[in-house]
């Protein structure tokens, strides 16, 4: 096995805003009429702006976790070898 | 007939066809008599070709025809189609680079070959095989009603087996330049679709909604005519049944998508994680085009389209709605256009999925089982000859089959690629689950799936199975047991399928590792999952 064995996983606290696109999944939030855009109902033209904050949320990961990946000094709760004890 | 639209989508038709062979030659490698070359265009697309691929592989003639056809008859549920694509990329950002990783490493060609290293088992590696060749057969036959729903609004509408004659020419066509160039083919013409849809759909989207009185006046107009309707379900906005319907469908669609067969190998086909990331970035603009144009199923309804009747079935298809709205209120060239760009949107993901499968079947059941040390060259002769079958199947699905048939199996299709997440996508992070757990899993949620499916009648009560993917969850029973008795709100079938699996997985993972079952050997090495183009431990392009 290759000497530079790593850790299973990185992490990066960026990659938090991962999940900030899935709020609009709670239709609640936005399943009205008014207030119009142009002539669209709310539900619409939420969703639509949901387009550039998603881009703008996995851009920023992007860009941060970029150069520099962030490797967790303690091993990871999910490696893959602690987890693996039946493999060999 | 239709002559001026004919016209210009056939000059464009003929375009792409000198492009799909000349397609053989762009950007060469030493042969193309390897998987690596036909199969995935030489690993080394960069961002912008993977953009115009991907996205021509995702978004597809039909999603184009259908998602505004579904808002034109139902309303709000329909734009579910955007909030898929929005959380998609998120969600995928993180294992899509990893899995290239991976499979640059070990030179894998398909999500099964993955499993195969990660786990040892080739009968794991067969059901992942299975799942995904089944999954995308009747994937590619919609893309033929997508191209169908163009050719007939062309005037092209026969009825019987003539009346398929036109379809079956632009697909014999397809299928040659495709078994001649590979990947390439879509990846080249994937540049003129996708220009044309941005063409098609910026100029509907500011013409249209001015001819008939502005976005407010129409969505005033689809509200009138869904309060007319006696339907429950539909209307402008969601209702208190359909919201979680909504939200499932939109989330259990996005953590299904990438692993399709055909969308990895457009990312196996980019040559670096970095390539990924920047269309995770950029493949939305996509998504808003798609949400844009879902809205073209309002301005229909303004507009009074009627779809036409498909002289072969003798119904109305809903699917040539917006064909029909660009032909009534463009000037013939520019219908010509926009029929073009969906015809030609047709043919790239049709290209794609048939090579996916095609390397799916060489790869896992072909290599595996048939010819064991199959040459390279070998392989892809295979493979070659395995897209011409797949292409063709389809072609027979459309023609000898009520096309209704593949809409229902898209919709099982779904459901069924989503059992294979456990052994494709969580396996790229743990090694946790058991390899039987995992057989076991996906047997329970494929069981449990097809049974949910079997359940549902459609709404309007025409059939009374397999009728749509939005389960009422007083009907959701385990056993015999229904835990949400008079509960009317709707789920999405892939989710209560999909936990099944888990469960299962879960279960079967923990008595085999009690019980000390070998649980095969590990190819990849933590550090694989990380590797980057230019790092020494990838795996040359086309060697072995």
């Amino acid at each position: 096995m290759p000497s530079d064995r790593k850790t299973g996983l990185r992490w990066s606290n960026w990659n938090l805003l991962l999940l900030v696109p899935l709020l609009m999944l709670i239709t609640p939030w936005f399943n009205i009429d008014e207030p119009r855009l142009f002539g669209l109902p709310f539900f619409y033209w939420y969703q639509f702006a949901f387009v550039p904050l998603g881009v703008l949320c996995v851009g920023l990961v992007y860009v941060k976790t970029k150069d520099q990946p962030v490797v967790t000094g303690k091993p990871d709760k999910l490696g893959v070898d602690d987890l693996d004890e039946g493999a060999n | 007939m239709q002559w001026t639209e004919l016209i210009v989508f056939s000059a464009l038709f003929l375009l792409v066809t000198v492009m799909g062979f000349v397609a053989a030659k762009w950007q060469k490698g030493d042969t193309l008599e390897h998987l690596d070359e036909w199969g995935l265009g030489g690993r080394k697309f960069g961002s912008w070709i993977t953009w115009f691929l991907v996205g021509g592989d995702l978004y597809t003639a039909y999603t184009f025809v259908a998602v505004p056809a579904l808002m034109f008859g139902a309303g709000a549920t329909g734009f579910f189609a955007l909030p898929y694509t929005v959380i998609l990329y998120p969600i995928v950002f993180l294992p899509l680079v990893r899995m290239w990783s991976v499979s640059r490493v070990h030179g894998y060609v398909t999500p099964a070959d993955f499993v195969k290293g990660r786990y040892g088992s080739h009968w794991l590696a067969l059901l992942i095989a299975i799942t995904g060749i089944f999954a995308t057969m009747p994937y590619i036959a919609l893309q033929l009603v997508g191209l169908e729903a163009v050719l007939r609004s062309m005037g092209l509408n026969g009825s019987g087996i003539l009346g398929h004659l036109p379809l079956f020419v632009a697909f014999v066509i397809l299928a040659v330049y495709t078994y001649q160039s590979g990947l390439r083919a879509p990846a080249l013409i994937a540049f003129v679709k996708d220009i044309l849809i941005y063409v098609v759909i910026l100029v509907a989207i500011v013409y249209l909604p001015s001819k008939f009185g502005g976005w407010g006046e129409i969505f005033n107009d689809a509200d009138a005519k869904f309060k007319a309707t006696p339907a429950p379900g539909d209307g402008i906005l969601l209702n208190a049944n359909n919201q979680l319907q909504y939200a499932t469908l939109a989330l259990g669609s996005a953590l299904a998508l990438f692993i399709y067969p055909h969308s990895l190998t457009g990312i196996l086909a980019s040559r670096g994680r970095n390539v990924i990331k920047r269309n995770m970035v950029a493949l939305p603009a996509y998504s808003l085009v798609l949400g844009l144009l879902a809205l073209l199923g309002y301005v229909a309804i303004s507009a009074g389209t009627k779809p036409i009747v498909n002289q072969a079935t003798g119904r109305p298809d809903t699917n040539t709605i917006v064909p029909e709205l660009f032909g009534a209120n463009f000037p013939s060239w520019f219908a010509g256009i926009a029929f073009a760009a969906i015809g030609i949107g047709a043919l790239v993901p049709a290209a794609i999925m048939s090579i996916a499968a095609a390397n799916l079947w060489t790869r896992n059941v072909y290599k595996e089982y048939l010819k064991k040390n199959a040459t390279p060259a070998e392989e892809a002769k295979q493979a070659k000859l395995a897209s011409l079958v797949v292409k063709f199947g389809a072609v027979a699905f459309i023609v000898f089959i009520d096309p209704q048939f593949s809409i229902d199996l898209q919709l099982i299709g779904g459901v069924i690629i989503l059992q294979t997440l456990p052994a494709v996508a969580i396996a790229l992070y743990t090694r946790w689950f058991h390899v039987w757990g995992l057989v076991a899993g996906w047997f329970a949620g494929m069981a449990y799936g097809m049974y949910l499916l079997y359940l549902i009648p459609s709404a309007d009560g025409s059939r009374k199975h397999f009728g749509s993917s939005a389960l009422s969850l007083e009907k959701l029973s385990l056993f015999g047991w229904n835990p949400f008795e008079g509960v009317k709100m709707t789920i999405y079938v892939g989710v209560p399928a999909l936990m099944m699996n888990l469960i299962v997985a879960v279960v079967v993972t923990l008595i085999a590792k009690r019980a000390k079952v070998f649980n095969g050997t590990d190819q990849t090495d933590p550090s694989d999952y990380h590797v980057d183009e230019d790092s020494p431990r990838v795996k040359p392009v086309a060697t072995h």
